[in-house]
C-alpha cells in the first residue's frame, strides 16, 4: 500500500516559496506600463454631495485618469445583491462611486490612477468638493426608533429586513417553565483584518480584447462571471485570478468592491495595467465589517434546568448597505440553540441600516453572536437554578443517539439546519478534563486577593454549505497529478490538503501533485473559500474526479495487461497487477496509452510496441482521451461540527487586563485529512475571537466617524495576548459526504468570546458583575469594577 | 497646493547593499524603504501591512537591527547595510534553519505575516540563546509583529526550535 497520506499531519507544500519571499500576493505583481490608483473617500458619515470638481487632480503632471460617479456609464449603476432573501424587503446596494449622497466615512467617491501612488495621492488632495451635511444614524440602539434620521430616506425607519421563525408553542413552554431567565446582550462591532489588505491588478489587452485581473479575494470565479456581464465581455475573454491571498476571513468573498470595477475601467479605458492596493487606514473605513447585534433574549426551563423554550428578538446592524442580503442575522437566527435540545423557539430578527461599513460575514458569520447569547444565559441560569455551569450544559445536550437531530429551521442555504452527527456530551468533558473543571474551586480559593476565573463554552457550526464545488483531476505524460478547483486558498493549506486527497486516491508520492486553485482559466465552475466550506465541498470534488481518473487508469491498464480492472493495485505511481509487480504500467504510460496520437512522446513511456489490436475508431465511442476528469460535489445540506472552549483567567482589578492562563479546545469536525492544518486553524481562529472578546472594537461616535480606526486604537492581540492553547479532538465523521469530513475553518472564533466571558464574570464574582457584552475591553471591565466598588462602598 | 518639482523632490541615487549585494537605484526623497525596496528593487518578499508601524509585516534588518522599513524614508538608507527575507536562505536554495523550523511548526498559514517573523526572529536569536527561555520570554521577543492566522502557536514553536537547530 502507499504510504498512509489521509489523516496525517503532513507538512505543507506551499510553505517554502513563502518563507523565501517568493509568495505572489496581488502587491507583488508588477505589470510593464503599470499606473497606480488611489480613492477619494468620504469624510462624512451622511452627506449629500454639493459640488465635486476634478479638474485640477486631471491636470496635475503624472495623473492619467480620474473617475467620478458621472463617467461610469453603466458600470456606475446599483452593485449586484448577492444573496436575495423574501424577508428583505428593502435591499440597498452602493454604487462604485457615490453619485449625490454618501452614506458612511469611507465611501468611494472618486478613482485617480497616475503613474505611481504618491502621484495618486496627491491628485486626491487637489479634487474639490464640497457637502451638505445630512443627519445621522450611528447607534444601533437607536436605528429603528421613530425619530431617528434615515440613512436611505425612502427606507421608513432604517428597517431592511425582518422576520420571524418560530419551532413548537414557545409562549405555553413559558407558561409552564418552573425558571425563567433573560438578558439584554451585546455584541459589538469588529473586523476580519487580514494582514494583507485588499487589492486588484487589472491588465487590458487590446488586441485580444482580454481583461486579466489579479485580485485579494476569496472568491474569483463569480468576479469573473460578473465583470464578464457588467463590461460585456465573453466569459472566456476574461481570467481573474485570487494569486496568493494574505489572509481572508470572510470580508474578500464580497463582490463587487467599487474598486474591483474602477480598476478594471481604467485599464480597459488607457490600455494600462492598473494597479490598487487599499492601505490599511482605507481597510478600516472601506472594507466590510461585521459583529454588531443586540438580543433581547429569554430561556424558559423546567425544575430541573432543562429548556422549555426560547425566545430571542435581535437587532442586526448591516451598516449603509446590504449587499451581502441578510446571511448573517440568518445564521444567528439558526445558532442560538446550538448544542441543545430546544424543543419550542421563536426568533425574530430586524435588520437596521445605519451610517457605518456595511456588514457581510466575517469569520464565525453570525454565529459568535448567537452563541454569546445562548451561552451567557445559561451561565445566568445555571447561577440561578443553583446548578454547576457544566451540569446545566450536560442536561440539555442533543445525545449522540438522537442524530440526525432537526432544529427545526431553515438555515443559511435555504436548508434544513440539520445536524447530522456529533458527541457533544464526550466533547464537553473532555474539556472540562483538560481545563481541570473539577479541581479549579480550590485553586480559587487558595488564589485569595486574585481574580481567578474559569469559564466553557459550546458551539456548533454548520459547515460545508453548497451550493457546489467541482475539481479537475489531470495525470499528465510524465505521471505528473494536476487537481485545478475554483475554490482559492487564503492560508489554508489547499495546496495540501487537496493533494493529499488526489494522491492518496491516485496512489502517488504526495510531491508528484500540483493544486492550482482560483484561477479561471483553469476551472471555471464555482464560487469560492467561505463557510467552512472548501474542504468539505470542494475536497469532496477532488476526491470523486480522483477517483474517476483511477477507474479510467485502471480500465486502460486492465485492457492492456488483458486482466480485470479489480486486479490491479495503485502504488508509488504505477498501477500493477497484484501480486505480479513486474505486469505494470506507471501513470505516466496509461497516460501516453490514453491518447491515440502518441507520437509526440518519443520514446518516454513504456507502451506496446504495436497498438492493441482492435476495430473501429480509435478513439472508442463514448471515451475521452486523457487521463482526466472533472466532478461536482454538491452537500445535501450543512454537516456540523462542533467543539467546546474552556478557559481560565485572572482579572486584574485595577488595571481591567485579563490574563488568559489556560485555555483548552475539543473540536469535532469529521474526519480530519491533516490535523496540523485542522489545529492550524483552531488556534488562529481562537486568537481572533481573543480579539473580539478582549480588544477589537470599532467605536463609532454619533456623527458615524470612526474613532478607532488605527491599530494604535484597534489592538489586534499579539502573541503576548493569545495564549498557549490545548487541544483535542474527537471525530465523528460526517454521513452526508463521502470523505466523513466536516468545516473547520471558523469554529476557533465562534465560542471565544463566550468562554472568555464566561471565566471573567467568574473571576470577578464576588464583586456580582455581571457582563453581557463582548468586547469587554480592559478599560470596559475597569469601569465596571470600580462602579461595583464604589457601590459596595 | 503641491510645489512644482524642486530640489527638495527630485529623485536621487541611492548606494546601498542588500542582501551581500551592491546596489543603486532611484528614490524621491519622499519614498518609504518598503516601497523602495519592494518596486524599485523588485524585493517583494517584503511585505506591507500597515504603514504605521504596528504589524511588523515590514520588518528588515538594518545595519543589523530589525527596523519597519515603512517607518523609514529610502533616502535616510543610503549607504546602509540591508538584509530582507531573500537574504535569509542558503546560496544552495535550501532553507535557513529559522525559516526550515516555520515549515516543520506550521508557523505560517497565509504567508503574509512570515517575512516579518522571520526578521524578528532572526534578529532575536543573533543576539539572544533562545534555547533556556520560557515560551513566554519567545513571546515577547515577537511581540512586535501580527500574525491574524496562526494564533501565534506555531511561530512560538518554530522559534524554539530554530534556537536549538542554530545552536548546534
Amino acid at each position: 500500500m502507499t504510504t498512509k497520506l489521509l489523516g496525517e499531519p503532513i507538512k505543507r507544500l506551499e510553505d517554502p516559496r513563502l518563507l523565501k519571499g517568493q509568495g505572489q500576493f496581488v502587491d507583488d505583481i508588477h505589470r510593464p506600463g503599470m499606473l497606480h490608483g488611489a480613492v477619494l473617500r468620504s469624510q462624512h458619515a451622511h452627506a449629500r454631495i454639493k459640488r465635486l470638481d476634478v479638474s485640477k487632480a486631471r491636470g496635475l503632471p503624472g495623473v492619467q485618469l480620474v473617475l467620478t460617479a458621472d463617467d461610469l456609464g453603466p458600470a456606475g449603476g446599483s452593485l449586484p445583491l448577492l444573496i436575495p432573501h423574501p424577508a428583505l424587503t428593502q435591499p440597498r446596494t452602493q454604487r462604485a462611486l457615490a453619485d449625490d449622497e454618501v452614506r458612511y466615512v469611507g465611501e468611494a467617491v472618486a478613482f485617480v490612477v497616475a503613474r505611481n501612488r504618491y502621484i495618486a495621492e496627491d491628485a486626491l488632495e487637489l479634487i474639490e468638493i464640497e457637502y451638505d451635511p445630512l443627519p445621522v444614524v450611528a447607534a444601533l440602539d437607536a436605528a429603528i426608533r421613530e425619530d431617528t434620521p434615515l440613512a436611505h430616506a425612502d427606507v421608513p425607519r432604517n428597517i431592511a429586513a425582518h422576520l420571524v421563525q418560530t419551532v413548537g408553542d414557545p409562549d405555553a413552554a413559558f407558561a409552564r417553565a418552573a425558571y425563567i431567565v433573560k438578558d439584554r446582550i451585546r455584541m459589538d462591532r469588529g473586523a476580519a483584518h487580514p494582514m494583507e489588505t485588499r487589492g486588484i491588478v487589472a491588465e487590458w489587452d487590446d488586441a485580444a480584447e482580454t481583461l486579466t485581473c489579479w485580485i485579494s479575494t476569496q472568491g474569483p470565479i463569480p468576479i469573473k462571471n460578473g465583470l464578464a456581464m457588467l463590461f460585456h465581455l465573453p466569459e472566456h475573454k476574461v481570467r481573474v485570478m485570487a494569486p496568493d491571498v494574505g489572509g481572508g476571513f470572510g470580508p474578500k468573498i464580497m463582490m463587487f468592491y467599487p474598486e474591483e470595477i474602477l480598476a478594471p475601467m481604467a485599464a480597459m479605458r488607457l490600455n494600462r495595467p492598473v494597479k490598487w492596493i487599499e492601505d490599511r487606514i482605507e481597510h478600516f473605513i472601506s472594507t466590510n465589517h461585521e459583529r454588531e447585534q443586540i438580543h433581547d433574549i429569554e430561556i424558559a426551563f423546567d425544575k430541573d434546568g432543562r429548556i422549555l423554550g426560547v425566545r430571542d428578538t435581535f437587532l442586526h446592524d448591516t451598516g449603509a448597505f446590504s449587499p451581502y442580503g441578510i446571511i448573517t442575522p440568518l445564521i444567528t437566527a439558526t445558532q442560538v440553540p446550538n448544542n441543545y435540545k430546544v424543543p419550542n423557539y421563536r426568533v425574530e430578527f430586524t435588520v437596521a441600516y445605519t451610517n457605518k461599513v456595511p456588514v457581510s460575514p466575517y469569520r464565525g458569520a453570525g454565529r459568535p453572536h448567537g452563541v454569546f447569547a445562548m451561552e451567557r444565559l445559561l451561565d445566568k441560569a445555571a447561577h440561578e437554578i443553583g446548578l454547576d455551569r457544566a451540569e446545566i450544559r450536560r442536561r440539555n445536550f442533543v445525545q449522540p443517539d438522537e442524530f440526525p437531530h432537526d432544529v427545526g429551521l431553515i438555515f443559511q442555504d435555504g436548508g434544513p439546519t440539520t445536524y447530522d452527527s456529533g458527541n457533544y456530551p464526550e466533547v464537553q468533558a473532555r474539556a472540562l478534563n483538560m481545563i481541570g473543571w473539577d479541581s479549579f474551586k480550590k485553586q480559587q480559593a487558595r488564589a485569595q486577593g486574585r481574580y481567578l476565573g474559569i469559564g466553557l463554552a459550546n458551539y456548533v457550526e454548520g459547515t460545508g454549505i453548497g451550493p457546489y464545488e467541482g475539481a479537475q483531476v489531470r495525470v499528465d505524460v510524465r505521471g505528473h497529478v494536476f487537481v485545478s478547483t475554483a475554490a482559492s486558498t487564503q492560508g489554508q493549506g489547499h495546496y495540501t490538503t487537496f493533494a493529499q486527497i488526489a494522491a492518496s486516491e491516485l496512489g502517488v508520492p504526495l510531491e508528484k501533485v500540483t493544486v492550482t486553485t482560483g484561477d479561471s482559466t483553469q476551472f471555471r465552475w464555482g464560487s469560492g473559500t467561505y463557510a467552512s466550506r472548501a474542504l468539505t465541498v470542494a475536497g469532496n470534488a477532488v476526491g470523486l474526479a480522483a477517483r474517476a481518473v483511477r477507474e479510467k487508469a485502471a480500465q486502460l491498464a486492465a485492457d492492456l495487461l488483458e486482466v480485470s480492472p479489480e486486479e490491479l493495485e495503485f502504488e508509488n505511481g504505477v498501477v500493477s497487477v497484484k501480486g505480479a509487480p513486474g505486469r505494470s504500467y506507471s501513470l505516466a504510460a496509461l497516460a501516453v496509452a490514453s491518447n491515440p496520437i502518441r507520437y509526440a512522446y518519443g520514446e518516454v513511456p513504456k507502451l506496446p510496441a504495436e497498438p492493441l489490436p482492435r476495430q473501429g475508431p480509435a478513439l472508442v465511442p463514448g471515451k475521452e482521451p486523457g487521463l482526466e476528469a472533472i466532478r461536482y460535489y454538491s452537500p445535501p445540506h450543512a454537516a456540523f461540527a462542533s467543539g467546546c472552549h474552556a478557559a481560565i483567567v485572572e482579572v486584574d482589578a485595577d488595571t481591567g487586563m485579563v490574563k488568559i492562563l489556560k485555555y483548552a479546545v475539543v473540536h469535532d469536525c469529521g474526519v480530519m485529512v491533516n490535523p496540523l492544518v485542522v489545529e492550524g486553524q483552531v488556534y488562529g481562529g481562537v486568537a481572533q475571537g481573543v480579539g473580539g472578546a478582549l480588544y477589537e472594537k470599532l467605536d463609532y461616535d454619533e456623527e458615524g466617524q470612526l474613532r478607532s480606526g488605527t491599530y494604535m486604537d484597534f489592538l489586534i492581540p499579539y502573541a503576548t495576548e493569545v495564549p498557549h492553547i490545548e487541544t483535542d479532538h474527537v471525530e465523528t465523521p460526517s454521513p452526508l459526504n463521502p470523505l466523513g469530513i466536516k468545516g473547520a475553518g471558523e469554529a476557533g472564533a465562534i465560542p471565544t468570546p463566550a468562554a472568555l466571558v464566561s471565566a471573567i464574570e467568574d473571576a470577578l464574582s464576588p464583586l456580582g458583575i455581571h457582563i453581557t457584552q463582548a468586547p469587554v475591553k480592559p478599560d470596559m471591565l475597569r469601569e465596571l469594577i470600580a462602579e461595583k466598588r464604589a457601590q459596595a462602598r | 497646493m503641491i510645489e512644482p518639482k524642486t530640489r527638495a523632490t527630485r529623485a536621487r541615487t541611492l548606494h546601498l547593499n542588500v542582501n551581500g549585494k551592491r546596489v543603486a537605484a532611484k528614490a524621491e526623497p519622499r519614498m518609504l524603504l518598503s516601497d523602495f525596496l519592494r518596486h524599485e528593487l523588485g524585493l517583494t518578499g517584503t511585505h506591507v501591512g500597515c504603514e504605521h508601524g504596528v504589524c511588523g509585516c515590514c520588518t528588515i534588518l538594518y545595519n543589523g537591527v530589525p527596523i519597519r522599513s515603512c517607518l523609514m524614508l529610502a533616502v535616510q538608507a543610503r549607504g546602509s547595510r540591508i538584509v530582507t527575507v531573500e537574504g535569509l536562505a542558503n546560496e544552495d536554495g535550501s532553507l535557513h534553519p529559522i525559516q526550515q523550523a516555520f515549515l516543520d511548526c506550521h508557523g505560517l498559514q497565509c504567508g503574509f505575516c512570515t517575512p516579518g517573523f522571520l526578521m524578528a526572529t532572526y534578529a532575536f536569536l543573533k543576539e539572544h540563546s533562545a534555547l533556556r527561555m520560557t515560551d513566554e520570554e519567545i513571546r515577547v521577543a515577537i511581540a512586535g509583529n501580527l500574525c491574524r492566522c496562526t494564533g501565534y502557536q506555531g511561530i512560538v514553536r518554530a522559534v524554539r526550535q530554530a534556537a536549538q537547530t542554530m545552536k548546534k
